[in-house]
């Protein structure tokens, strides 16, 4: 078994560092208008679809066209997601007759794809229709991630342009992301998904009796939703027997792999990734988590490439896995400690609750690292239901900004956010003025770092302030006390940094954390988006300044080291309190 | 590295303790503070808590007095410790300004109407002068501003300006014609035209500099201000957040109190960067300071810290790399001389040669053939002529001259020589070939032999070159001598490069080029000439000889000018650079140690659990929040000399550097507040 769960974390890894290489040169090419093996095929679809949209493909934008251009097609998207909620009982494909969202949950679930969160606070196969999954959902699950990865390649233009104004074309720039990229991948995932039995379907769910009947206590709820209580204040239950079961069904695997490779994260099912027609067997989960890594790792090396330098991109790569490792190491640490309060019952052995059987402790503790360090989000444990400690490190992970190798495009930028931050300290301290890739580090460029990586953090520690002493947001918790604090923590955490996973147990559907919760996923994307751009204008204007002995050389170990630093002690000092009455708190109550 | 020439003058002498003491609380006046937000924050912070103690006092709140009391003080000295800390860099600029004001005042001039000796003039007061007036300046005045000398030439006394007594030579045209306002002059007369209006002059810059009136923050210490300003915002937020969390915990354990406005505001002071933020105006203003004390101006605090930055020096061959002038080191027979008449006839030649060329051969005859010989009454000088080419004597019938090769065998020629010496032109061109300059020397119509005159590269230039490279910095020599001496003078000084018969549109040419790559250029200059280059030039030091466009031109003057002084300008320059670094790790790193001692102590009412973090076994809660406080307040004065004398400089590549820093202020910035916050806590518990 330990045999089994080494062997599978590093052939992943293995494969995955392979694969960046390719990859990486692969969507250099794309992005810089190069020939690729696709563009026989995708040519022509290209210069159409330029020429239906009125698109210049040779405009080079400044900047604020470039954000400007960003914001105007994300308010377009939504609005027409929004509204294909709203109607959603009209449209067809429908066959459950699924009635349309209420204006909140919309008006959330709609900025929570547009935003590449994917935070449902629905459940898939119970509220939305086949039209809403594949029309609305899907389309949002390719174009939010060709979003971020538009914005960390004009970054990357920024590095590389030289007293210019233009950071590219943001058109282009999407167009070539969806086309090359995400559709063809997401097509290969796929198809090799279904075969592992990935439903890819548009029946009606299916009602099959049970093998062996079975009844269950439920909790009895006013008209409100609100549980019942009798005079003694315990809640109010009702037996229910059960003799059969509905199977939802629906085209899942086409969901399924752009979900993962665009670091989406939204399940087509409640249950997400550890639902059997999303993620049946341990080589599906293997599948997904090389799916989740595959972009965010690889634009590492594409950026070393547009750089001029490989190894600034696999000094970016080696610090992401620095974390990765550390996270891995501890998640897989606290879960295989267990619970002492379990174990004192004569259960012995790792940390089970909440995780597949099918896929052990390995697959559950790689796909959960994989899922909060990018901004994915999709789950195949329920985090709620990890250790304290255990719990702490998906948290953290989002918490420091998901870096781990982040969500498609946007990771790259927040790690580039950090090594600015890093670069300025340490070119303080070597003496000299610094400078990051050839351009010096000034004003408007520790702003914009700031905002990209401050932004998500104090979202968190205001909303989740205000969460804390709202009676109403208090109430949602399943479970009060310390674990209540980290579900409120980890909700807000996650919409803010745009992760979109959830430690179940927190009922997030309520006007509160719907409302609150939509502020928290604009602010966390756009905010960080239009500063990345601004700072790629900004650098883009600057001239180069080739390296001597005095630079400090940013693609070597003593750098990388203090850029990992840097990211776990601004993320440690940001959040010391909150994470210490947490998870903290909870862990040392939990060994007594 | 070179020495200092003047001693500073110590950090901590009691008047400028007590006169930065008196400033500090001067600058604790919110309108003026808040130039430094985070400080202004922590103003705020510890006007709050000066309230909640007031409500102790009054019963108001449930915290003892003498905690919330005891919290308010430390606050409000680590306010304090912070404007005591710029008050004190500011001090030693102010006295020295003071002095400078003092030489300015009751200054009146003698106004003339045309640039002409022997006029009638009008007696003004120096502020009445402006741009384009003409002054008569004679023997004992002061010259009331900044000029360029139109007519005579005088021996001025600057020693108001640059503390150096001996007298310099200011004359009309050429490269030192500029006048500085405040100078006094001790012989002859000058006419000046005045370059400045009154309140702009060099000395009015300076006083203002020095006195830092005019200090404007310079982008990278913005660029750094902003890290702090949003280090301090999060941290504000993370201990509003304490409040909810708090709150919500007390509910859900049932018991404890939640963490109050005091304990929450000491908390935040603890977490906001305040060591770098209270002495970041202090290490700005001291690196000024620093250069100053080395008689470097700086006119701005951006051109030192682009000083640091540098990686290309252009440097003046000639007093910078080698000693002013060349001087004799052999003497060279040819046509079967001895080399003991090649040096009589080259002493002759040179005895009554008062140029420093002249006296090393007189010194070169003496050392090695202890030729010893005064200069004869009778003697007839051949002074130096652009004609001839040559200089010497006439004595007892012989002439003796030393000149260019093909000056002296003209001579000799014209007085009937036929054989030129066959071995002449192979020790010239071996000569010349090895950087050197070859001097020929004849008696009468013989050529005896050649003076090798050789321009001596300083000591220890080699090795400091060789340590700008290893910072990074590239070495360019600049000398107006033919490529092939350059060329050998650049390999015995170990240059980079080496520009030879620069004229003014190739330095500037060069240093276009250079900047189009993307490299900072430093280079000094002095005359007229120089001034589009220093213009163009990112760091452009002029010396206060040169000419006034040249003083225009500049970010930089040295008062010494002393071309070595680029320098030690570079290593100011990074020193403010690498104590801003540091400190900021330094402080970021403290907060650390202060989770550890705050968080349990504040918690510890609704999580007894939380005991585990106090890790320094910390005396009680108060002591370890008090403790934490002071920690934070008093590791401000402790660093201030630091602040004030620039971490150390060592030259070395950027990643050993980093790594050496990062042992020092980044590993010491974590262990220092621990240690510091238990032994302040024991502290505590023997006095309480």
């Amino acid at each position: 078994m330990i045999m089994y769960d080494w062997l599978q974390t590093i052939i992943l890894f293995a494969i995955l560092i392979i694969l960046t290489k390719p990859m990486g040169i692969f969507m250099m090419n794309v992005y810089r208008g190069e020939c690729t093996f696709l563009s026989p095929i995708l040519c022509p679809l290209e210069s159409l679809i330029y020429r239906i949209c009125g698109v210049d493909r040779q405009e080079a934008m400044g900047w604020k066209r470039y954000a400007w251009s960003m914001v105007l097609f994300n308010l377009v998207l939504f609005a027409a997601l929004f509204v294909m909620l709203m109607v959603q009982h009209l449209l067809p494909f429908n066959p459950q007759k699924v009635p349309s969202f209420t204006w909140q949950l919309a008006l959330n679930t709609a900025i929570s794809f547009m935003t590449n969160t994917n935070w449902q606070t629905y459940s898939g196969e119970q509220a939305a229709s086949y039209f809403t999954q594949t029309a609305g959902l899907a389309v949002h699950n390719f174009l939010s991630a060709a979003t971020g990865m538009a914005v960390v390649v004009a970054l990357i233009r920024g590095f590389v342009s030289r007293k210019t104004a233009s950071i590219g074309n943001f058109w282009v720039d999407m167009t070539r992301s969806t086309l090359y990229i995400l559709l063809p991948f997401s097509i290969i995932g796929a198809i090799l998904l279904v075969p592992q039995g990935v439903i890819q379907n548009y029946s009606d769910y299916k009602t099959v009796p049970l093998l062996q009947s079975t009844s269950y206590d439920r909790p009895k709820v006013d008209h409100k939703g609100i549980p019942l209580k009798d005079t003694a204040g315990k809640p109010v239950t009702e037996h229910v027997p059960i003799q059969e079961v509905t199977i939802p069904m629906g085209p899942v695997a086409s969901q399924e792999a752009i979900k993962e490779l665009g670091t989406n994260g939204g399940g087509f099912f409640n249950a997400n990734s550890s639902h059997p027609f999303e993620n049946p067997t341990p080589l599906s989960n293997f599948l997904e988590i090389l799916l989740i890594l595959l972009i965010p790792a690889s634009l590492t090396h594409t950026f070393g490439l547009m750089v001029g330098n490989t190894r600034q991109g696999w000094g970016v790569l080696t610090a992401m896995l620095l974390l990765l490792v550390l996270s891995l190491g501890s998640l897989q640490w606290a879960e295989k400690s267990g619970n002492p309060l379990v174990s004192r019952l004569a259960v012995s052995g790792s940390n089970m609750e909440g995780k597949e059987v099918r896929f052990g402790l390995a697959g559950s503790s790689l796909f959960t690292v994989a899922t909060t360090g990018t901004s994915c989000g999709a789950v195949n444990t329920m985090h709620d239901s990890l250790t304290p400690l255990g719990g702490l490190v998906p948290l953290s992970l989002i918490l420091t900004g998901e870096v781990v190798f982040g969500g498609v495009g946007s990771g790259l930028y927040t790690m580039l956010a950090f090594a600015i931050i890093a670069v300025f300290i340490s070119g303080l301290m070597i003496g000299r003025i610094p400078e990051y890739l050839g351009k010096k580090i000034e004003v408007t460029e520790m702003w914009m770092s700031i905002l990209v990586i401050l932004t998500a953090g104090i979202t968190v520690l205001i909303f989740s302030g205000i969460a804390l002493v709202t009676p109403s947001a208090v109430a949602s918790m399943s479970n009060p006390g310390t674990h209540g604090l980290t579900q409120v923590l980890y909700a807000f955490a996650s919409m803010a940094n745009n992760n979109g996973s959830a430690f179940a147990g927190l009922n997030a559907n309520i006007n509160f954390y719907n409302l609150l919760g939509s502020l928290a996923m604009l602010l966390g994307r756009y905010v960080p988006a239009i500063a990345v751009l601004a700072m790629a204008g900004s650098l883009a204007e600057k001239k180069y300044i080739p390296p001597s002995l005095g630079t400090l050389p940013t693609d070597r170990a003593p750098f990388v080291i203090w850029l990992v630093l840097v990211i776990l002690i601004i993320g440690a000092l940001t959040f010391f309190p909150a994470l210490a009455l947490g998870p903290g708190v909870e862990h040392l109550m939990m060994i007594g | 590295m070179s020495k200092q020439s003047q001693q500073p003058q110590s950090i901590f002498n009691a008047a400028l303790l007590k006169g930065a003491l008196r400033d500090s609380l001067k600058k604790l006046d919110p309108r003026t503070l808040w130039r430094n937000p985070v400080m202004f924050c922590v103003e705020i912070a510890s006007g709050i808590t000066l309230v909640t103690f007031v409500m102790s006092l009054t019963g108001a709140n449930r915290e003892p007095a003498w905690f919330t009391g005891t919290v308010s003080v430390w606050l409000w000295l680590t306010v304090t410790f912070s404007t005591f800390a710029e008050a004190l860099a500011e001090g030693r600029g102010k006295a020295r300004a003071a002095s400078l004001r003092k030489s300015r005042t009751y200054v009146t001039a003698k106004r003339l109407d045309k640039a002409e000796f022997g006029q009638n003039y009008t007696t003004v007061g120096a502020s009445q002068l402006r741009k384009g007036d003409l002054i008569l300046v004679e023997a004992n005045d002061m010259i009331a501003g900044d000029g360029d000398v139109v007519a005579g030439a005088a021996l001025i006394n600057e020693s108001a300006v640059t503390g150096e007594s001996a007298p310099v030579i200011r004359e009309s045209g050429g490269d030192r014609s500029a006048v500085t306002g405040g100078t006094t002059v001790i012989a002859n007369s000058i006419i000046v035209r005045i370059t400045a209006n009154p309140g702009e002059t060099f000395l009015d810059r300076m006083i203002s500099l020095i006195e830092g009136a005019k200090r404007r923050k310079t982008p990278n210490e913005v660029a750094l201000e902003v890290l702090l300003i949003a280090l301090t915002l999060v941290f504000l937020l993370v201990c509003a957040n304490i409040s909810p969390l708090s709150i919500y915990s007390v509910k859900q354990a049932g018991h404890g109190t939640p963490v109050s406005l005091t304990i929450l505001v000491a908390l935040f002071v603890c977490l906001a960067p305040t060591t770098i933020a209270a002495l970041l105006p202090a290490i700005g203003i001291a690196g000024m300071d620093r250069l100053f004390q080395k008689n470097v101006i700086a006119l701005s605090g951006r051109a030192i810290e682009a000083a640091g930055d540098v990686n290309v020096l252009l440097l003046d061959k000639t007093g910078t790399i080698t000693h002013g002038n060349r001087q004799a080191v052999t003497f060279v027979a040819v046509g079967g001389h001895s080399e003991r008449d090649v040096a009589e006839a080259a002493l002759m030649a040179s005895i009554a040669d008062e140029t420093p060329e002249g006296r090393s051969v007189v010194v070169l005859a003496k050392e090695q053939h202890g030729l010893v010989r005064e200069t004869p009454q009778d003697a007839e000088v051949m002074e130096f002529s652009a004609d001839t080419r040559l200089s010497g004597i006439n004595l007892a019938g012989n002439q003796y001259r030393k000149g260019a090769s093909d000056s002296i065998i003209a001579f000799v020629r014209k007085r009937g020589c036929t054989t030129v010496p066959g071995d002449l032109t192979e020790v010239v061109d071996r000569i010349a070939r090895g950087g050197a300059t070859p001097l020929v020397v004849c008696k009468g119509s013989e050529i005896l032999g050649v003076i090798n005159l050789k321009d001596i590269v300083k000591a220890g230039i080699q090795e400091r070159f060789l340590q700008l490279r290893s910072m990074g910095i590239k070495t360019v020599m600049i000398t107006g001598d033919n490529p092939l001496t350059a060329a050998a003078i650049a390999a015995e000084a170990q240059v980079d490069d080496f520009l030879a018969q620069a004229k003014p549109e190739e330095k500037l040419r060069l240093i276009r080029e250079y900047q189009e790559q993307g490299y900072m250029v430093a280079m000094t200059g002095d005359g007229t000439n120089d001034a589009p280059a220093l213009a163009q030039a990112d760091v452009a030091v002029a010396m206060n000889t040169g000419t006034q466009p040249a003083r225009e031109a500049a970010n930089i003057i040295d008062l010494d000018s002393n071309p070595t002084k680029l320098l030690d300008i570079v290593e100011v320059g990074k020193q403010i650079l690498m104590t801003r670094g540091n400190l900021t790790t330094f402080s970021i790193s403290n907060d650390i140690a202060k989770y550890f001692a705050i968080i349990p102590a504040a918690l510890l009412s609704i999580y007894p659990q939380l005991g585990v973090l106090n890790v320094m076994r910390l005396a009680s809660p108060f002591s370890a929040i008090l403790s934490a406080v002071i920690f934070n307040a008093i590791i401000i004065p402790m660093l201030v000399p630091l602040a004030l004398k620039g971490t150390r400089f060592r030259p070395m590549p950027a990643e050993k550097l980093l790594i050496h820093n990062l042992l020092i202020y980044g590993v010491g910035g974590i262990i220092a507040p621990f240690v510091g916050i238990k032994i302040i806590d024991m502290v505590i518990g023997m006095v309480v």
